[in-house]
């Protein structure tokens, strides 16, 4: 091992592999540039369910609503998370990364089979959302693009992985994991097993959309899709309470309290939530009461445990941090002492609410046999979700973006006060959005509907004005939430390239 | 610091007082909600249909034609009006992008209502009690139901199927 590939961080003292470097670099620069097209297209369907509004026609509707799906769930989050499996292993254990090219393979399989499925959207080819049921079908090139997609993620955890055993075997560091590649690691083992379930389903589907296989039935693509669809959110789950922990050290030096507490509850994700998938099918045929219950009851709670457990290690050990600082009048002097003004610590805790409060409680009722029965396709589960991947993962994510620019890019931020600026704009946007789209699903407002109200239809449908508010709310929200996006993209951009360069 | 190794001897440090009150209550709070779903089955009186078949997507539409024209009493917007008796089995079809027939039920009568698609996944959503189920092609699914209030109800489709999505609207009356 020669040295000249290396680099010591003069901020966190962590040597950096050059290659992993570029890695990371070319993962999260990617993620953000899927992140752009995704929330400008966001900003247009907001506008368009914003009834008195209604930009788009019907045909960019629902091809947007599915370029939306993909990008941002898939390719932006993804993307993102190669970024970070890379860092966990490689940055934060001082090693080498292995098998660099298997990473740029991760890289390019990625970029090849995200390209291909928007393309395939774009062009009219895949208008069947990113759920794609059967038996809705879209060009088999679109199925391929999934896969292709879907292996190089694989590869990326495979990465990881071997790096893990490379630091290990070279004794980079010493004793157990730190908890943030603990956390990680939670999320690849998590990635590897729904990845594969993802495989079980898109194989098939596509050989079916390329005329190789006749039938598909429909229900059972609908539980092997959400046994792929739901668990592959826990990915996202672990990812982002691992930058919860990892942002609560940075910003204010926080020490895990317990650590045995903190990884057995990333041991609960591991164990049970890749099980529970079926509340996307309490209302379906096809599955007895009692094994929907039991999958979405005893599976699912298990997971909510471990994160009531975060939810409450992640903000002790914030204030107990605090108060070491000094902050120890009352009971919430370190409250207000806090750094607020530091985007990092805001995303933090705008992350845990949103993705704690706001998602987590809406998915638990709503999750329930009886409660889904008013909540099932209306506009309470797009709600319920853009509070968590949105107000959630997306948060910690541009919150922990902020860091990762000093740090693996060697650029300060450029405009500091604007970007302290952005996490209220975009989590404070994100839950009065989603707020207000649970309060008009609340109504039966349904999802993924270019109008509500039915024109061309036999028959009309009027919801009447709380409906028409609550969908103003929505759009207007969702205006200032795409205005938070934006900043952050453009920020991360200028910083790129007009940041001023940190000394090595 | 959760970006270093934890110290040795990690595992046996012992939890805070508050730390273990939290996970009580969070373990004690998540066997409530885990027990509340078997019960609310058992004791609630409305839950999501278990009865379901499998069935062919045209025998289904054999089947609804044959029922269409044993109960016809008229037609709005081109779309059959069917008056069953009461107790009857009675049919919902969903196809791109129409519900058929329009149903006239009577309240406070029990009525077996199969649901099924002949092309691509809807879903039926009941406007405006919000009541909302999935509609599966080769699937019959079959829903108990007892209508408790008169009036005139929508069906709106619910999953998305295709470009007519949205205009996929059909009837049901319910008479006292
Ligand atoms: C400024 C930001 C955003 C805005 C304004 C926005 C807006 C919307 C709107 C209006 C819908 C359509 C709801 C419907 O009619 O069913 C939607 C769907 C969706 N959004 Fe977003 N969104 C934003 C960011 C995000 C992000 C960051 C993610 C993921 C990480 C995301 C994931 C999704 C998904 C998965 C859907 C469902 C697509 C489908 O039904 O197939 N959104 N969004
Ligand atoms: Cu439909
Ligand atoms: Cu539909």
């Amino acid at each position: 091992m020669s040295s000249w590939n290396y680099r010591t961080c003069p901020t966190t003292g962590f040597k950096v592999h050059n290659k992993a470097e570029t890695l990371i670099q070319f993962n999260a620069v990617t993620s953000i540039v899927f992140l752009l097209v995704g929330g400008i297209v966001g900003l247009t369907l907001a506008l368009t369910r914003w009834q008195a509004v209604h930009l788009l026609n019907d045909e960019w509707f629902y091809r947007f609503l599915s370029l939306h799906g993909i990008a941002m769930l898939v390719a932006w989050i993804v993307f993102f998370e190669m970024a970070v499996l890379y860092f966990a292993s490689a940055v934060i254990l001082n090693s080498r990364l292995a098998a660099p090219w298997v990473g740029w393979l991760q890289y390019l399989l990625m970029l090849v089979g995200g390209a291909l499925v928007a393309v395939m959207i774009l062009t009219g080819n895949a208008d069947v959302m990113f759920t794609s049921y059967v038996p809705l079908k879209a060009h088999h090139l679109y199925y391929l693009g999934i896969i292709l997609f879907a292996v190089g993620a694989i590869l990326g955890c495979v990465v990881f992985f071997a790096t893990l055993v490379v630091a290990k075997h070279e004794k980079t560091y010493t004793g157990s994991l730190p908890l943030v590649t603990f956390g990680a690691a939670a999320a690849a083992i998590i990635a590897i097993i729904t990845l594969s379930a993802g495989a079980i389903v898109f194989i098939p589907t596509w050989l079916w959309a390329a005329g190789i296989i006749p039938v598909m039935d429909s229900e059972v693509y609908r539980l092997l899709f959400w046994g792929f669809g739901h668990s592959s959110q826990q990915i996202n789950v672990a990812a982002m309470v691992s930058i919860w922990y990892l942002l609560a050290t940075l910003t204010v030096g926080a020490v895990p309290l317990n650590e045995k507490v903190c990884r057995t509850a990333f041991v609960l994700y591991i164990l049970f939530i890749c099980i529970a998938s079926e509340h996307h099918l309490l209302v379906d045929p096809g599955f007895s009461a009692a094994h929907k219950t039991w999958n979405t009851g005893y599976f699912m709670h298990l997971a909510v445990l471990a994160s009531m457990i975060h939810a409450f290690s992640v903000p002790a050990a914030t204030e107990v941090a605090l108060r070491k600082q000094g902050h120890t009048r009352g009971a919430f002097e370190w409250l207000k002492k806090a750094p607020w003004g530091n985007p990092g610590f805001s995303s933090l805790v705008l992350s845990v609410v949103g993705f704690g409060f706001l998602g987590g409680i809406t998915g638990v009722i709503y999750g329930t046999e009886q409660i889904n029965i008013i909540a099932h396709n209306n506009l309470r589960i797009p709600g319920h979700f853009h509070a968590t991947v949105v107000a959630g993962t997306t948060m910690a994510f541009m919150g922990i973006t902020w860091y990762m620019l000093p740090l693996m890019f060697r650029r300060q931020v450029v405009a500091p006060k604007l970007a302290s600026l952005q996490p209220w704009l975009f989590g404070g946007g994100m839950m009065m959005f989603s707020t207000a789209m649970m309060f008009a699903g609340g109504f039966g407002v349904s999802r993924r509907s270019w109008d509500m109200n039915g024109v061309d239809g036999p028959f009309q449908v009027n919801f009447g004005p709380i409906v028409d508010l609550s969908l103003a709310v929505m759009g207007i929200s969702g205006v200032v939430a795409a205005l938070g996006g934006a900043i952050f993209c453009l920020l991360a951009v200028a910083t790129l390239l007009f940041g001023k360069k940190v000394n090595a | 610091m959760s970006v270093t190794s934890p110290q040795p001897g990690w595992w046996n440090s012992p939890l805070h007082k508050e730390e273990k009150i939290w996970i009580t209550i969070a373990a004690v709070w998540c066997v409530f909600i885990t027990l509340a779903m078997p019960w609310w089955h058992i004791f609630g009186t409305q839950n999501s249909s278990q009865e379901y078949y499998t069935i062919n997507p045209d025998d289904y539409g054999t089947v609804v034609d044959k029922f269409i024209e044993q109960y016809t009493v008229g037609e709005e917007a081109g779309i059959p009006v069917v008056a069953p008796p009461a107790g009857a089995e009675i049919f919902l079809r969903g196809q791109q992008w129409m519900w058929d027939p329009i149903l006239k039920l009577k309240k406070g009568e029990t009525y077996r209502l199969h649901l099924s698609s002949m092309d691509v996944l809807h879903a039926m959503s009941i406007y405006p009690i919000n009541m909302n189920f999935e509609v599966v092609p080769g699937w019959d699914y079959v829903l108990t139901l007892t209508p408790t209030t008169s009036g005139e109800f929508n069906i709106i489709c619910n999953e998305f199927c295709g470009i007519g999505h949205h205009s996929m609207i059909g009837k049901i009356y319910v008479e006292s």
